[in-house]
């Protein structure tokens, strides 16, 4: 009961916020007249959402697949390389530069080479920029949160004679838990607009991006906004299965607290 | 049975040239089996890197150390000792039976042995009844209980031990030495023990090892009576004499310097 109070005064204020704020968009569209493909109201935007709810899940769940199996990838390629680097030095000066370099590529520019370099009908493409973007905050964090260790963990592995790799498996990478799901938490939402960004350059006519230019171009100004909302929703999606797989992984951290 | 350990002629030198730090000076020590042994002495005495030289945590600059007839570094790889730290250290994602099985499971020992080993540990150290706990649902001093307790675990003839109850409160850090004792008389290991209170000193120990600083060395020996350790010791006669003397040993050296 008290839990649930708790929730209810934390979620309230948000809550009445985003309500005040959608009553006051209706009515200042109404008191001023504003045009539709100018701001359209939050009620005709809802219309629109529940009228092609059907186009816009599908577009969905094609920008959805993108994103996840990027996401994927990035998560998977920034973990191992994070280990690596924390474990060897020569290595780790290699990639530390590499990856900061990789975080700098401008994805709009390289959205049309991967582009004319994979067939126009693929989706790896797609995928790959979602990869290479949420490959840098996954790595960066994690590598940090391998490289710090106690020093009284140090001293103890060393004196139960444990190895680089013993105590990376058995001290260093569950410690960097909390490092690694701050990442994955930014490169959760990342990648839902990685991939829709991706969208823009041509290749398939799938996916939440072709659906606000179709919709824009055929001046259904409240139908692209609606799109604009599911694009939303999907970012949130991911944000909050992300979050959801930090409290599942790392079950000691909401325990209660010493008597 | 032969000794514990044997340090001969230890030195260590931190860094090199003007900005060195003599740490320590030609140190002999000799413990024997089950011998209880205090290293006792201001900050910056040594006592902290004497213990990690025996725990070959540290290389010393000169001399020898032997554990358990072996060269320290062998007897780190054989597990002769068990070590524990003012901080418990323990890993906060494992329950505590799994703390106290971290070591047997680094060296291969089977799960049923080592959860059974781990329950042995847990009623030593009185805390059955939380060995699924986490360590961050237990006190201070529940949590070096179960540092104690995974020391212990691959039944070591040494433990070592830097000041496992320094960030205790006094009450139960009194508790914690009269349990200390226990432990000790049934596993009849040998112990090391860092502190720079006296009368924890005196309380647990047969000797009480004196060390001064710049450069750190052993500058007095204290014995200790042979006579059952229980509260009653603490309002003993023998008892505040040996306070008394360690102390002196203390300030004398101080007062020299």
């Amino acid at each position: 009961m008290r839990r649930l109070r708790s929730a209810w005064s934390a979620a309230w204020p948000p809550l009445a916020f985003g309500v005040a704020f959608l009553a006051l968009w209706e009515a200042f569209v109404d008191w001023r007249d504003v045009e539709p493909f100018v701001l359209p109201k939050p009620s005709v935007i809802w219309e629109q959402l529940t009228e092609n709810l059907d186009i816009i899940t599908r577009a969905m769940w094609a920008t959805a697949q993108n994103a996840l199996v990027g996401l994927a990838i990035g998560v998977v390629a920034g973990l191992l390389m994070a280990i690596l680097a924390a474990r060897l030095r020569t290595l780790d000066e290699l990639l530390t530069p590499l990856s900061a370099a990789v975080a700098a590529i401008p994805i709009v520019a390289l959205t049309p080479v991967l582009n004319t370099m994979f067939s126009t009908t693929s989706s790896i493409p797609r995928r790959l920029i979602v990869a290479i973007v949420v490959f840098f905050p996954v790595f960066v964090n994690t590598a940090r949160g391998l490289r710090r260790i106690e020093p009284v963990h140090a001293e103890l592995m060393r004196s139960y004679a444990a190895g680089p790799w013993t105590t990376t498996r058995m001290v260093r990478l569950p410690g960097a838990l909390p490092f690694f799901f701050t990442g994955l938490r930014i490169a959760s939402s990342t990648a839902v607009i990685a991939a829709i960004v991706s969208e823009y350059f041509g290749g398939l006519q799938k996916g939440l991006g072709p659906a606000i230019t179709s919709a824009a171009a055929a001046s259904a100004y409240p139908r692209a906004w609606a799109i604009v909302v599911a694009a939303i929703a999907l970012g949130l999606v991911f944000y909050l299965a992300a979050v959801a797989a930090e409290w599942l992984a790392m079950p000691w951290r909401r325990l209660s607290v010493a008597p | 049975m032969s000794d514990a350990i044997t340090i001969a002629g230890v030195s260590k030198r931190f860094g090199s040239g003007a900005t060195a730090v003599h740490a320590l000076e030609s140190v002999d020590l000799v413990v024997g089996p089950g011998e209880f042994v205090s290293l006792i002495g201001p900050s910056g005495c040594g006592k902290s890197t004497l213990l990690r030289i025996i725990a070959d945590l540290i290389p010393p600059t000169q001399g020898t150390v032997v554990v358990a007839d072996k060269p320290v570094g062998t007897a780190r790889l054989d597990q002769e000792y068990g070590i524990a730290f003012q901080q418990a250290g323990l890993l906060e994602w494992r329950s505590v039976r799994a703390n106290i099985e971290l070591p047997l499971q680094l060296h291969g020992v089977g799960r049923a042995e080592r959860r059974a080993r781990a329950m042995e540990l847990l009623e030593l150290v009185g805390l059955e009844e939380f060995a699924d706990h986490h360590p961050s649902q237990l006190s201070g001093g529940m949590q070096q209980r179960v540092a104690i307790a995974r020391a212990l675990a691959p039944r070591p003839a040494l433990l070592l031990m830097d000041e496992p109850f320094g960030a205790l409160d006094e009450m139960t850090r009194e508790r914690m030495q009269a349990e200390l004792i226990r432990i000790c008389a049934e596993t009849s290991a040998a112990v090391v023990f860092v502190t720079h209170s006296i009368p924890e000193a005196v309380f647990l120990s047969r000797r009480v090892v004196v060390m001064s600083p710049r450069p750190g060395r052993i500058t007095a020996t204290v014995e200790v009576p042979d006579v059952v350790r229980n509260e009653d010791f603490r309002e003993d006669e023998r008892f505040y004499a040996a306070v008394t003397e360690v102390r002196e040993a203390l300030r004398g050296r101080l007062a020299a310097a």
